[in-house]
């Protein structure tokens, strides 16, 4: 991973040191609670129902085992000894107090970690395929162009005040597993005709109350340009996006009065006159980011696979978590090791301090020091040797994490919803936990199959429910608790939204009501088809009718 | 309105001219930019220097032709969170090239110093009860930064990777 | 969620400056965590006059975002859920996956 100097830590150290007068200002009075609420929400630092909640950022979803205690740490000294990992992959504190913010600031400032813009109107921790530097099917490792962003990005002095917060997400696979298309700006490394490795440039993605696809305006951007590019287009948006209604600020409302023409044009004008300039990443710049990258040296291991195979003969459940958790890396030899942390009836994402101790030593003794957060509230430890899987696999299923339920029912990615946020509509960990209890019997979920449930409190769609395959979002009716239901999304290649099946469902009916759709599913689905393949070829109508039917 | 220009307060030597307000034949004026395109000949021609008042969503482009002729351009921060006169600067100082006095005008708070300095500015009307710690304390926010500026110049990334310090240039 | 429903009495709530902490403005004065010790308005004039003790906490730097919450006629207890939740805190049933399983 990124390895800090002198000067990121300088940097953060002086970032600590603003902050922290900051908040003696706001608690002896000198900044009002108007004046103080951007500059905490730039530190990460939300007030929600029940306390301050802190966001910290792990950029592009990338942590050591050092950073992964500190997190431990924090969660225990200065909150109640669990953290939740989030869709962006950030992990929040939910009862976090503001006197002590400072210090936790500080604490995440020693182990090279921070929460600088992981909210407010600006450009937010930018994420990545999680697998990246150990994915199959990857041109190139994404996490360097991020870091590079991430940097550019930081206290920009022009994009801090945006019309509206703003996402950005790079893969550099073949497979997207970042939701390029659901991004103010995504970007995929692709190789051009010439054998030259650029960026493909989508604008205007994104969900919230309005979900786009986001479209191409450069479909293929010279790496040494990226940052004027990206320059370019947020000054587009930061002169011309929204600023009246902030459900209709996102850039994405931009590209589409103007037209994804008209955008693409006003771009590249603003490109012309930034490009080859002093924002041009020359090769010898890059090549020192990518040297801070101290990639593990893997050897290829071809002679373990055997005694992987032969493990089954020992234990099923080794077998079962293998092939569900576990997936092939560009190492031969090796596995990119998947942990959900999505035990069943439990919070999607949360993960308790002993939890993040144990993995840290886990990462380091068998993952290179090497551990991911994926934007559907899991861990990942990308490179592991085969003949360690049977002994980590041990370790895991100690600490409740060797649940083979990767991609299945139970793999629910949910937001803190009304139980902790203050902009929810509707309660969202306890309809994940409800279902995930209903569809406890995993030989009933691996037989169900692949199937992305993704749980919203409200419109803002933080669990991104318009891309899940079964989509909720809470509602509310009268005072009361409904959720409605779409089916059908999909945030990779192939990209959709779901379509709403029906009417708005009561809190009480809507375990079952999943039941039913996936019931439907059995019952239509023709050999091989997923549950999505199956929607899409049916559509929503017989789900409509079963539910209907079963009201 | 207290106003800091070259690390002190000064005086506002400047006359800001409403729509139909005659122009006086002397001194220095600040007028909208409409009046400005309207006017430009008269403008352009009297004695006295020129300031042109910019809204937040004005195309400043259309400056392009006359900046070497403009003393002065005002723009404006009509409230804290709206950040379009950030670029407009950039675009004033960076694409334009626009030498003369930039000065940030309506909510100009503290915690926003460092970035208004960094985009260009190099004036500020800001009812802050002492603009000049203000203005130092700001300068002295980070020992360097991440990313090229207007008003300091560094080299993309390498500024913080070759650890130059990149201070913000004093007004 | 809407922060309040319509109903005639009312309790005042914010968030403690400090800590975040979920509030309401006690019978005896100053603030307290627990609803059951809320001073109660049954009436429009006394809301007020709650309200405005509140803003006078915000200006001491104590609190922020006071606001009223209506309570079910005959129990101190608030109307909309949303506020039964900032009351009672989090109805998360396992919080934590190992937070049980796992003692330390």
């Amino acid at each position: 991973m990124y390895q800090y100097d002198q000067h990121d830590r300088a940097f953060l150290a002086d970032r600590v040191a603003l902050f922290r007068d900051q908040v003696a200002r706001r608690l002896t009075g000198v900044l009002s609670e108007e004046q103080f609420r951007p500059l905490r929400l730039q530190n990460g630092l939300y007030l929600q129902l029940h306390a301050y909640m802190l966001r910290v950022a792990v950029p592009y979803g990338t942590l050591n085992g050092r950073q992964l205690r500190a997190l431990a740490a924090i969660a225990r000294r200065y909150d109640r000894g669990y953290g939740h990992f989030t869709t962006r992959q950030n992990i929040q504190f939910n009862w976090i107090r503001l006197a002590d913010a400072p210090d936790i600031m500080a604490d995440l400032a020693a182990a090279d970690l921070h929460a600088i813009q992981t909210s407010g109107d600006c450009i937010r921790n930018v994420t990545a395929d999680q697998w990246a530097g150990a994915a199959r099917d990857e041109i190139e490792d994404p996490r360097i162009w991020c870091e590079i962003i991430r940097q550019w990005s930081t206290v920009h002095p022009e994009f801090s005040f945006l019309p509206r917060k703003f996402k950005i997400a790079v893969t550099g696979a073949a497979r997207d597993r970042a939701a390029v298309r659901f991004h103010d700006i995504g970007l995929r490394l692709l190789r051009n005709a010439d054998g030259e490795v650029g960026f493909e440039v989508l604008v205007g993605g994104g969900l919230g109350r309005t979900p786009v696809i986001g479209k191409v305006i450069r479909p293929f951007l010279p790496k040494a340009e990226l940052l004027a590019y990206l320059e370019a287009i947020m000054r587009v948006y930061n002169r011309h996006g929204r600023r009246d209604n902030p459900y209709k600020a996102r850039i994405k409302i931009l590209v589409n009065d103007l037209g994804s023409d008209e955008m693409r044009r006003q771009v590249e004008a603003e490109w012309e006159g930034l490009r080859g300039g002093d924002l041009r990443l020359d090769p010898d710049l890059v090549a020192e980011i990518a040297g801070r990258f101290a990639g593990p040296a893997l050897t290829p291991d071809p002679a373990p696979v055997r005694a992987v195979e032969d493990l089954p003969l020992i234990d099923p459940a080794f077998r079962r978590w293998l092939d569900a958790n576990t997936v092939a890396h560009r190492v031969p030899g090796h596995r990119i090791v998947n942990l959900p942390l999505k035990p069943i009836g439990a919070p999607p994402g949360d993960a308790s301090a002993a939890q993040m101790e144990a993995l840290a030593d886990l990462a380091e003794t068998y993952g290179h020091d090497d551990v991911r957060v994926t934007h559907e509230q899991n861990l990942v430890l990308p490179h592991v040797r085969e003949g360690d899987l049977p002994a980590l696999w041990r370790a895991l299923d100690g600490l409740g994490l060797a649940v083979p339920n990767l991609g299945l029912v139970s793999d629910i990615i949910a937001c803190p919803g009304l139980d902790y946020c203050t902009l929810a509509n509707a309660r969202s960990i306890p309809v994940a936990q409800a279902i995930s209890t209903r569809f406890a019997d995993l030989a009933r979920q691996q037989d169900i199959g692949e199937l992305r449930i993704k749980i919203s409190g409200c419109i803002n769609a933080c669990a991104h429910h318009h891309v899940g395959h079964i989509g909720i979002l809470g509602v509310e009716k009268a005072g009361a608790e409904f959720y409605q239901v779409t089916l059908g999304g999909e945030p990779g290649e192939g990209a959709s939204i779901g379509e709403l099946v029906g009417p708005a469902i009561p809190a009480a009916r809507i375990v079952a009501a999943v039941e039913t759709i996936i019931a439907g599913y059995l019952a239509f689905r023709r050999p091989g088809e997923r549950f999505l393949d199956t929607v899409r070829r049916v559509g929503v109508a017989p789900f409509r009718e079963r539910l209907d039917a079963a009201a | 309105m207290p106003l800091l220009k070259g690390g002190v307060e000064v005086a506002d030597g400047w006359r800001a001219l409403a729509d139909a307000e005659p122009v006086p034949a002397q001194g220095d004026v600040v007028v909208p930019l409409a009046r400005f395109l309207a006017e430009r000949e008269a403008l352009l021609a009297r004695g006295g220097k020129l300031g042109v008042r910019c809204r937040n969503t004005d195309a400043v482009e259309v400056l392009a032709p006359d900046l070497h002729r403009i003393d002065l351009i005002a723009l404006e921060f009509p409230r804290f969170g709206d950040g379009r006169a950030f670029t407009q600067a950039r675009v004033l100082r960076q694409r334009l090239g626009f030498q003369g006095e930039l000065r940030a005008t309506g909510e100009v708070l503290a915690d926003q110093l460092l970035h208004m300095g960094r985009c260009g500015f190099d004036a500020f009307a800001a009812a802050l009860p002492d603009l000049v710690a203000e203005w130092r304390k700001a300068g002295a926010s980070y020992r360097a930064y991440y990313q090229p500026a207007t008003a300091d110049q560094a080299p993309l990334i390498a500024a913080l990777r070759g650890g130059r310090r990149t201070p913000l240039a004093n007004p | 969620m809407a922060k309040t429903r319509t109903g005639s009495i009312n309790v005042v709530t914010a968030n403690r400056l400090a800590d975040g902490q979920a509030v309401f403005l006690a019978a005896a004065g100053g603030w307290v965590a627990d609803i059951g010790r809320a001073a109660v308005a049954t009436e429009a004039a006394s809301a007020e006059r709650l309200l405005a003790i509140a803003a006078a906490s915000v200006a001491r730097q104590e609190v922020v975002d006071p606001y009223l919450v209506a309570l079910a006629a005959g129990e101190v207890r608030p109307l909309a859920l949303r506020e039964r939740i900032r009351a009672h805190g989090p109805t998360v049933a396992a919080i934590a996956a190992d937070a049980t399983r796992y003692p330390e």
